[in-house]
């Protein structure tokens, strides 16, 4: 019983580390109805921007608000210079750029850091806490407690501001918005904007349990599919809570199923991926498909 | 000066000429209605109006103003706002939710003050609520403001669709169907509500529609399509004894 509920807590802190991502592939699913390829080499490459930081003395609790910052600014020259000239496009042109760009930025990380896995360091303490009986690592709560709190800034921001209001606003219906002097355009690259810094708080919540690579979001990219599609794809709220389902279940095959450690674990999240496309089309929180018109 | 003027509009999409050298002027303080047969162009008038669709020919004048030169999100500031045939709403948002983003543009906070929640920006957001909450009083869904407008019948949305177009206080107001695909005691309740937007919020209105008792009981003055083309224009009654009109409709059935 212990095991199994310092292995829930576990995958809890991995779940939110999906979440993050994931959440940032609803947000530019939800502006522009596609999901983009890029956004784990994009948090990447953030990660490795925060380990330069980090390397060049500054402490991690600095680096990683500077890091958003500058992942922030980053997402919103992505798409006013990659992305909006094909704005208007067929979705699968666009698909193809993103698919592009995470190639591109793959090479560059690749280029500028190397191929070599680097060890990243954790801002939080290796020890663990034990409440009645089941450790818990400080590892898993500090990144619970990160994850949850820029969950939470994204939900306020969203629900609770004007800008929020606009946002959702523009990605809703782009034309109607328009005429009520919503500017689409920066929306869409406040969007982008917004997806890249959250996609940076997994690649940094991360590294530090894998090693920091230009590959390394490679497996993330796959659970964060599974938890936005378990989500149903357009629900923020989905994704979050699609996170925490597929962290949990992942870390628990890969004790319990025999022969599901390793490299198979990224099996459990395809097939959470095809259980629910093939299930529930509209994960759990999804709208039954409305045509746009 | 008219309110709106169009001058010798043309809209082509490709071999298809759904504006054809219209021109008819509204002026300020008038209801006027757009009729004519499916097809007819009535919301491609509507689209180049607010700048939806580029003219292929001749201008549209708001307040002496071409519309060309009027970037689209900033066609609320001239005192434009209109709903769609098949109502645009945002679904998944409350009806308070989607008449507050027709109220966006009145609250004059910068982009900071819009993203966090300042004392200021708290204020300017209670009083944006505040003007959002009375026109949902207005169009009678008061007791509606907290749901999700995808959970309202298709009556109920036309209504939060003009409380959104109505908060931005426009001066002219161009309404695409309004008595669309709504039961027959709300197309009633439809004409009364607009007669008050009419005469209590001062709104100049162009409306299209198809329901004729509907238009008489509301407008002054009639512009008649057909396949792109103005082939009449008066008062209810004269469009209504105008052979050509007749033959139109006619034609069309
Ligand atoms: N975006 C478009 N692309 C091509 N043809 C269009 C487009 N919008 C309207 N049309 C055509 O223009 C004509 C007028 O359409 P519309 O303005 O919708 O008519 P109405 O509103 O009077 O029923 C129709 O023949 C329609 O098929
Ligand atoms: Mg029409």
């Amino acid at each position: 019983m212990q095991e199994f509920l310092q292995l829930v807590v576990s995958g809890i802190a991995t779940g939110g580390i999906f979440a993050s991502l994931a959440l940032a592939l609803v947000l530019i699913y939800n502006a522009m109805g596609l999901v983009n390829f890029a956004q784990g080499e994009m948090a990447m490459l953030a990660t490795f921007v925060a380990y330069s930081l980090v390397n060049r003395g500054m402490s991690f609790w600095i680096a990683f608000p500077v890091t958003l910052v500058l992942a922030f600014g980053g997402g919103i020259v992505i798409q006013r210079v990659v992305i909006k000239p094909a704005e208007r496009a067929p979705v699968l042109t666009l698909v193809i750029i993103t698919l592009g760009l995470a190639t591109l930025v793959n090479g560059l990380a690749g280029f500028i850091w190397g191929y070599v896995p680097r060890s990243f360091p954790s801002p939080f303490s290796p020890d663990s806490v034990d409440l009645a009986g089941v450790f818990i690592s400080y590892r898993d709560l500090g990144v619970i407690a990160v994850s949850g709190l820029v969950l939470l800034c994204v939900y306020l921001l969203l629900q609770h501001t004007t800008v929020g209001l606009t946002l959702r606003a523009a990605a809703h219906h782009p034309e109607a918005s328009r005429l009520l002097g919503v500017q689409v355009s920066w929306m869409l690259a406040l969007g982008w904007g917004l997806a890249s810094a959250v996609g940076a708080v997994s690649g940094m919540m991360v590294a530090p349990i894998l090693l920091l690579e230009p590959n390394m979001m490679q497996t993330i990219i796959i659970y964060a599919f599974a938890a936005a599609v378990l989500g149903g794809i357009e629900s923020p709220l989905g994704a979050v809570v699609g996170g925490l389902i597929v962290g949990v279940t992942v870390n628990l095959a890969g004790s319990y199923i025999p022969g599901v450690g390793g490299d198979l674990q990224l099996a459990v999240g395809l097939g959470i991926i095809v259980a629910v496309l093939i299930l529930r089309p509209n994960g759990l929180f999804g709208r039954a498909a409305v045509r746009r018109v | 000066m008219a309110l709106l003027e169009v001058r010798e509009l043309s809209v082509r999409f490709g071999g298809v000429v759904a504006l054809d050298r219209v021109s008819f002027d509204v002026d300020a303080g008038q209801v006027v209605a757009l009729i004519g047969p499916n097809g007819a162009g009535k919301t491609t008038l509507f689209n180049v109006i607010t700048r939806v669709y580029r003219p292929s020919g001749g201008t549209v004048l708001v307040s002496g103003r071409s519309v060309q030169t009027i970037r689209s999100h900033h066609v609320i500031r001239h005192g434009l706002a209109r709903t769609f045939q098949n109502v645009a709403l945002f679904r998944s948002m409350t009806v308070l939710d989607n008449v507050l983003v027709g109220d966006h543009t009145q609250t004059r906070s910068g982009w900071l003050q819009a993203s966090v929640p300042l004392p200021g920006a708290v204020a300017a957001e209670s009083a944006s609520r505040k003007r959002a909450l009375e026109m949902i009083d207005f169009v009678g869904l008061g007791a509606h403001a907290e749901r999700p407008v995808a959970t309202l019948p298709f009556g109920f949305q036309k209504r939060v669709e003009l409380a959104r177009a109505l908060v931005s206080k426009p001066r002219l107001l161009l309404l695409d169907e309004p008595a669309g695909g709504i039961s027959h005691e709300e197309v009633d309740a439809m004409a009364r509500l607009l007669r008050r937007v009419h005469t209590d919020l001062d709104v100049t209105m162009l409306l299209v529609e198809h329901h004729m008792a509907f238009v008489m009981g509301i407008c002054d003055r009639v512009v008649v399509l057909d396949f792109g083309k103005k082939i009449a224009e008066g008062s209810p009654a004269e469009v209504q004894r105008n052979p050509a009109v007749i033959e139109a409709y006619l034609g069309a059935a």
